[in-house]
């Protein structure tokens, strides 16, 4: 059934008008968006819940609460849409969609084996790293737009923070880009067939995982939605429908961010014992969300100057360490 | 007319749109949002030239940080939340001003091709020979804007720092 072309996708390989394939992708990418979230986010209440020494929902569905996040669905839906009398509606409407819709675009790069994926562009990484940054804009929006004073601190946080950990990303992608010599992400996950480079670049990719938890806004770095200071930042005022498609971009994130992690360090899909490719990246992205949903479980909250800090003094400069060594070395031995 | 054509009057109007608002816009939010929109759509210009790599820089760099940076200026200052007017009265003067740039603008594109129609023939360059280019050919330019803007960077530093003595 699955084409055996490596390096053409299947969607292509299935059906030759454009249009066609065109919507076929659009399709798969969309429901892939919308199944894996919900299972991390499962995962969440789950383990969250087990790593506590409780049971976690165990009634939705009957067994151990499947559901739950579905009946949570349809409760968002069922709910009033409120808008603040001082709110700029327009804005205020607009941005769940702004955060929400980047994180979905950026699944179109995402290849579960050298066959099943969407798109495989030249310039991959780059794609993901560009797109992945417009997420902001939407927070930005919510924050302001609230005319809440606690939406627009919590915005603002969530800037400062997104804008000082944006770096460090770049710069660990940037070393692996430089080892594997293209931007592809196809081509990544290839240039790994005899190591993994998580390997060849623990650092860089302790400093990928902590960067990305502070793009995610997860525990412990979760200022811009400190519940007990700032009550939801800049979510506050939202109910119903859009408050969960804020959610859906949190976990969504998880997914996109855990996806491009185990690309870039942990050989993407490819994999041994005769396991097939879709399973391997499932199971890595399945892998790294737990450690996700595992350091909330772990760690307190940092405070504002302290996350500053680490990423400016701490981070970076380890980055960019690291990009001079892998520079060294590629020139000495290529 | 060609698929790439019709895609370019849909992202030039919606751009030009954008940029009308951008500027008559009473508030300076939504200004910068409008500015979101017609930077995005000057990156899909460059999208169906088949300059992919320009066209996320585009998206990286003027969307994600640039935007961004302004907006985060503009709540962290003046920027009233809700529906208030915000208007610096300069309507006339920066009229005139992009009139100028406009006509500036025109004449110096349509010179370079001789005032003739020019023919575009998008060529898919891949990023690899970008990157030869910009670091084989033009290595020199390249190291000297990342010096200037490292001369910049080290400024703003010295800018903002606390005197300690005082």
């Amino acid at each position: 059934m699955i084409s055996a072309v490596p390096g053409v996708s299947v969607f292509d390989d299935w059906f030759a008008n454009f249009w066609v394939v065109l919507v076929v992708k659009a399709a798969a990418v969309l429901v892939f968006f919308l199944v894996a979230p919900l299972l991390v986010g499962y995962m969440e209440h789950k383990v969250l819940a087990h790593m506590q020494a409780r049971l976690g929902p165990m009634y939705a569905g009957r067994f151990h609460g499947w559901a739950q996040l579905v009946a949570d669905g349809a409760k968002f839906i069922q709910k009033e849409d409120v808008i603040p009398a001082a709110a700029d509606r327009w804005v205020f409407s607009l941005a769940p969609a702004v955060a929400l819709i980047p994180y979905i675009v950026l699944f179109v790069v995402v290849p579960f084996s050298n066959t099943i994926y969407a798109e495989n562009l030249d310039i991959g990484i780059f794609f993901v790293m560009a797109i992945g940054s417009v997420n902001v804009i939407g927070v930005l929006m919510a924050g302001w737009s609230s005319a809440n004073k606690f939406s627009l601190i919590g915005a603002l946080r969530a800037a400062a923070q997104l804008i000082a950990y944006e770096l460090p990303l770049v710069l660990a992608a940037a070393s692996v880009v430089m080892q594997a010599g293209t931007l592809s992400l196809i081509g990544i996950t290839e240039a790994q067939d005899r190591y993994w480079f998580v390997l060849t670049q623990p650092i860089g990719f302790l400093i990928f995982m902590v960067a990305s938890l502070a793009e995610l806004t997860r525990p412990p770095f979760d200022m811009p939605i400190a519940d007990s200071e700032i009550i939801f930042g800049a979510y506050t005022e939202y109910t119903g429908l859009k408050f969960a498609f804020f959610l859906l971009t949190e976990y969504g994130g998880i997914v996109a961010l855990s996806s491009i992690a185990s690309i870039l360090f942990l050989g993407g899909y490819r994999g041994f014992l005769g396991i097939p490719d879709p399973l391997w990246m499932a199971a890595k992205i399945g892998a790294l969300s737990f450690v996700v949903i595992w350091l909330r479980a772990t760690y307190p909250r940092l405070r504002e100057d302290q996350l500053q800090r680490f990423s400016w003094l701490a981070l970076i400069p380890l980055a960019l360490l690291q990009i001079l060594v892998v520079g060294f070395v590629k020139v000495a031995v290529g | 007319m060609s698929a790439q054509e019709y895609a370019f009057v849909v992202l030039a109007l919606v751009g030009t749109v954008a940029a009308f608002r951008l500027v008559t816009a009473r508030n300076v939010v939504h200004a910068a949002l409008y500015l979101v929109v017609t930077l995005a759509m000057v990156g899909g210009v460059y999208l169906i030239l088949a300059a992919e790599f320009v066209a996320w820089v585009q998206i990286l760099i003027y969307v994600g940080a640039i935007v961004i940076l302004f907006l985060f200026g503009l709540m962290l200052t003046k920027a009233p939340i809700g529906r208030e007017a915000l208007d610096n009265q300069q309507r006339g003067i920066a009229l005139l001003v992009g009139l100028g740039v406009l006509a500036g603008l025109v004449f110096l594109i349509q010179n370079a091709f001789h005032w003739s129609d020019p023919k575009i023939q998008p060529i898919h360059v891949t990023t690899g020979a970008l990157g030869e280019s910009l670091f084989r050919q033009y290595v020199l330019p390249f190291e000297a804007v990342s010096f200037l803007l490292l001369a910049a960077l080290i400024g703003a530093i010295v800018l903002s720092r606390k005197d300690e003595r005082s």
